[in-house]
């Protein structure tokens, strides 16, 4: 019930707009119901973020850049056309049929033909967004996340090869770094080791420290010389 | 025996000469508290720590904690440090020394500490491969790889998140099942040489490398933790992080487990029962004063865990905010689409009016759209200990940070130190006892020793290379690490206050340290600590007996995935768990029996007396002073 007086609310209020804003024949063509462009089997659902997108340097949304929009599709149809077809279609903005921009920004569209008289299908409009997002997007100075084909499936890009290389490099530096200073404390040990052998066997007599007092004998590790606190007996 | 000739050798001389030399000795005290500090401060006090004030609510988890640190810690540490400073041997050699029959002790200290430096090198190990793969722009774990036809990501990883992927997937390559072991992977392995590579480098001329080794590893970990403490108190939402973890809830303080957990976790922060403390007093002068050096090194780890818990909170505060922005986010946009609504024209301030507006003319749609219950604190109470917080949640966290990568390389850099400092003290623990035991070889050089013991722990680690090591790696952490040390922790006061005597004890410290242990020290060592570890140690059988042994699985094909499937253990995986607790304390009592029999068996009574009492009396310096006066 408050569904049906909503919908008549809706539709009363369109109808009157379109009276309103007394449009020339051509545009009146152009600009259908929103609701009759969204029921065509053919249509598209864009949506934008301008103030996501662009913050405070967001421009406002008119019916030039509506127009902009629509010249960007025929660009677009036509390069699509060229390029899978190699045939010249001279789609101009008058076969891109949008429907009420709502205050989200939001709207559909559908492509029609300019030589027959028959709606494109969205399977070749989707193909032709695809093959042209990048001028699209950089047309309204957006991204494919901002300026949204609802439905379209995005292509993901590959995974960046060189992922494999980084890790290893880093792991070959640090395997680099740590194999030098334990070949370095080696060879040092080893040149200590030498040095200490001739020394000792220089002062071999001297008895090398109070420690030794029992060479072969047992050491007393509970014994410490430099302890003077003990009772000597 | 093996027990009475102590000649200790250090690296530099090869073995045939025929006098014997000196025990390795420190450069100076400050090496000897940083290793101590070092060995104690470990990956368990910024990962485990902060976890159970949280759960524990904060604030009032403090004070179990203090008491545990004063009654408990305190005194085992300082009766550690006290007996390997005065017996100047490793663990064996020492509890042989106070008594033939507590020879057992020791050995099951090596053990321990020879499984606890198996299965702590894969930690460090996993560290390490995070730390290679922070170098990278984008942070690997921050989106979820494309699948073979670039249609979509990964279901995997779209399923759980990207964080979560990259740990499960990507580094672990984790089997949906114990028994299931999937294949070694050469990345782990390769992680796994190079952590062991780095310790046997600092081992290698023993305490001469490890003493220059700590000024690094045990300080390092404290820049980065101011470093992170100064970052993390700028980023929005750590103050909600703060509070939360530092709210006292006083109610909580009835709860039993809270107190057993603050027991068991200021008992196993310290390291007591490793031997490793022991082995490192042993190397000190004899009139050092051990009880300063205890009581620092107890409060400095317990101020450690105070400090670490205060940015990781603070960065956890900030992941939850985050979170809950991101939660909101979804949802206004989910709103804004549905009822074309112009863009921004929701924002996080007027969200909630916004939605009860909505409700109220078109309850339906709002229905539909399903949108998820933002809560921020739901998102604070996401709290994970170990790896978990480690590697999923702080990774999740320093994706949101501006310049992830430093942030990452730091906070993988100081992990890595953390934990190789402790390394240090495992493996020391077994080190130390083998080579005063003369085990090794005439022929052998230390080096040649130790690598051999790094290879053997190396190769015995490459269970966990395996798919299913982690849930292997959960066994041995909480199996080995856990019951073994309270029984040695145990038997060392045991063996302190009825073999040794605790007079005798005191008097000993007396003649090292030139003061008495005071009353405080004698009731602790007497009564209370023992106390305090039976309850904790009775407590904690209970508390796994009743719970059935399970573990949580990752398995994709589970239903209820990204939850993961709690399955029990099987038999065999349970009778190892069983094998793993009792096997390295089975060493105490089959000593004493044996000791016991050779006792009884031996004829001849004034040898046997003299035996013993010689292993007893060496212990005892003015007795063997003059024996030694005598011979000469």
């Amino acid at each position: 019930m408050w569904m049906k007086l909503l919908l008549i609310v809706a539709l009363a209020g369109i109808y009157t707009q379109a009276k309103e804003d007394g449009r020339g024949q051509i545009s009146g063509e152009v600009e259908e119901a929103r609701w009759r462009v969204a029921e065509s089997p053919d249509a598209f659902k864009v949506r934008l973020s301008l103030k996501s997108a662009l913050g405070d340097e967001a421009y406002t949304w008119n019916e030039n850049e509506l127009y902009l929009f629509r010249a960007a599709m025929a660009y677009t149809m036509r390069q699509y056309y060229m390029a899978e077809k190699g045939q010249q279609v001279n789609f101009t903005s008058e076969n891109i049929v949008t429907s009420e921009v709502t205050p989200r920004i939001s709207f559909f569209f559908y492509v029609t033909n300019p030589d027959a008289a028959a709606t494109i299908t969205k399977a070749e409009v989707e193909a032709a967004i695809r093959l042209s997002r990048g001028r699209i997007n950089s047309a309204f100075l957006l991204s494919d996340d901002t300026l949204e084909f609802v439905g379209l499936l995005a292509t993901l890009s590959p995974p960046a090869e060189p992922t494999v290389e980084v890790w290893l490099i880093v792991f070959g530096v640090v395997i680099g770094f740590v194999v030098l200073v334990g070949v370095f404390l080696i060879v040092s040990g080893f040149r200590n080791r030498r040095k200490r052998k001739l020394k000792m066997d220089d002062d071999d007599d001297e008895g090398k420290a109070g420690e030794e007092i029992e060479s072969g004998g047992v050491t007393n590790s509970g014994f410490e010389e430099e302890d003077d606190r003990r009772t000597q007996l | 025996m093996g027990e009475q000739c102590v000649a200790e050798h250090n690296g530099d001389k090869p073995e045939g000469a025929s006098s014997p030399e000196e025990r390795p000795k420190w450069d100076n005290k400050t090496q000897y508290l940083l290793t101590c500090i070092g060995f104690a401060v470990g990956v368990g006090n910024v990962w485990r720590f902060p976890y159970l004030c949280q759960i524990y609510g904060g604030g009032a988890f403090l004070i179990p904690y203090l008491i545990a640190l004063v009654f408990e810690g305190l005194p085992l540490l300082y009766l550690e440090l006290a007996i390997g400073q005065r017996l100047r041997l490793g663990s064996i050699g020492v509890w042989n020394s106070i008594s033939p029959y507590l020879g057992g002790v020791g050995v099951s200290s090596m053990v321990v500490s020879f499984l606890v430096c198996v299965f702590y090198n894969t930690l460090l190990a996993w560290v390490l491969w995070y730390f290679f793969q922070s170098f990278q722009n984008p942070l690997p774990w921050s989106q979820c790889p494309v699948n073979e036809n670039l249609t979509g990501y990964i279901e995997e990883c779209v399923k759980s998140t990207p964080v979560n992927y990259f740990w499960y997937r990507e580094t672990l390559n984790i089997s949906p099942d114990i028994e299931i072991n999937g294949s070694l992977h050469w990345w782990i392995i390769v992680c796994l040489g190079t952590a062991w590579l780095v310790v046997y480098i600092c081992f290698i001329r023993g305490i001469e490398t490890i003493g220059k080794a700590v000024y690094v590893t045990a300080t390092f970990p404290y820049l980065v933790l101011t470093i992170f403490l100064i970052r993390a108190l700028t980023l929005p939402g750590a103050t909600d992080g703060l509070l939360y973890l530092f709210t006292p809830k006083w109610e909580l303080l009835q709860n039993p487990q809270m107190w057993l957990d603050a027991s068991t976790q200021i008992f196993f922060s310290l390291s007591v029962a490793f031997g490793g403390l022991i082995a490192f007093s042993s190397y000190n002068p004899l009139h050092n004063d051990c009880q300063q050096d205890a009581v620092v090194v107890g409060c400095v780890n317990s101020a450690t865990s105070l400090y670490a818990s205060i940015p990781i909170f603070a960065i956890l505060g900030f992941k939850a905010t985050s979170n809950y922005n991101s939660c909101l986010d979804s949802n206004i946009l989910a709103l804004t689409n549905a009822f074309e609504i112009g863009d921004q024209n929701i924002t996080h301030t007027n969200y909630e009016d916004w939605l009860t507006y909505l409700n109220k003319t078109d309850p339906d749609t709002v229905f539909k759209l399903d949108l998820t219950e933002c809560d921020l604190q739901d998102f604070l109470d996401q709290s994970a200990s170990g790896t978990g917080l480690a590697f999923i949640v702080f990774t999740e966290a320093v994706i949101s940070m501006p310049g992830s990568q430093v942030w990452a390389v730091l906070f993988f850099i100081m992990l890595f130190s953390l934990g190789l400092s402790s390394m240090f003290g495992n493996l020391e623990g077994v080190l130390t006892p083998l080579l005063d035991l003369h085990m090794v070889p005439k022929w052998m050089p230390r080096e040649v020793f130790t690598a051999l013991i790094c290879i053997v722990c190396f190769l015995m680690g490459l269970i966990f290379a395996m798919g299913s090591g982690n849930y292997w790696l959960e066994i041995f952490n909480t199996y080995v690490g856990s019951v073994p040390f309270l029984i040695i922790a145990l038997f060392e006061l045991f063996g302190i206050i009825f073999f040794y005597g605790t007079e005798r004890f005191c008097k000993e410290i007396e003649f090292m340290t030139g003061k008495r242990p005071n009353l405080f020290w004698k009731v602790c060592w007497m009564c209370i600590s023992p106390l305090l570890l039976l309850v904790v140690f009775l407590a904690y059988i209970i508390v796994q007996v009743q719970t059935t042994p399970t573990y949580p699985a990752w398995n994709p094909d589970y239903e209820h995935f990204p939850k993961t499937e709690i399955q029990p253990y099987p038999g065999w995986v349970f009778a190892i768990c069983i094998l793993l607790a009792t096997v390295p304390v089975l060493p105490i009592p089959f000593v004493a029996l044996y000791r016991l029999a050779q006792n009884i068996t031996t004829t001849k009574q004034p040898a046997n007396d003299t035996a013993l009492k010689a292993s007893v009396n060496k212990a005892y310096v003015p007795d063997v002073d003059m024996d030694l006066q005598r011979k000469l």
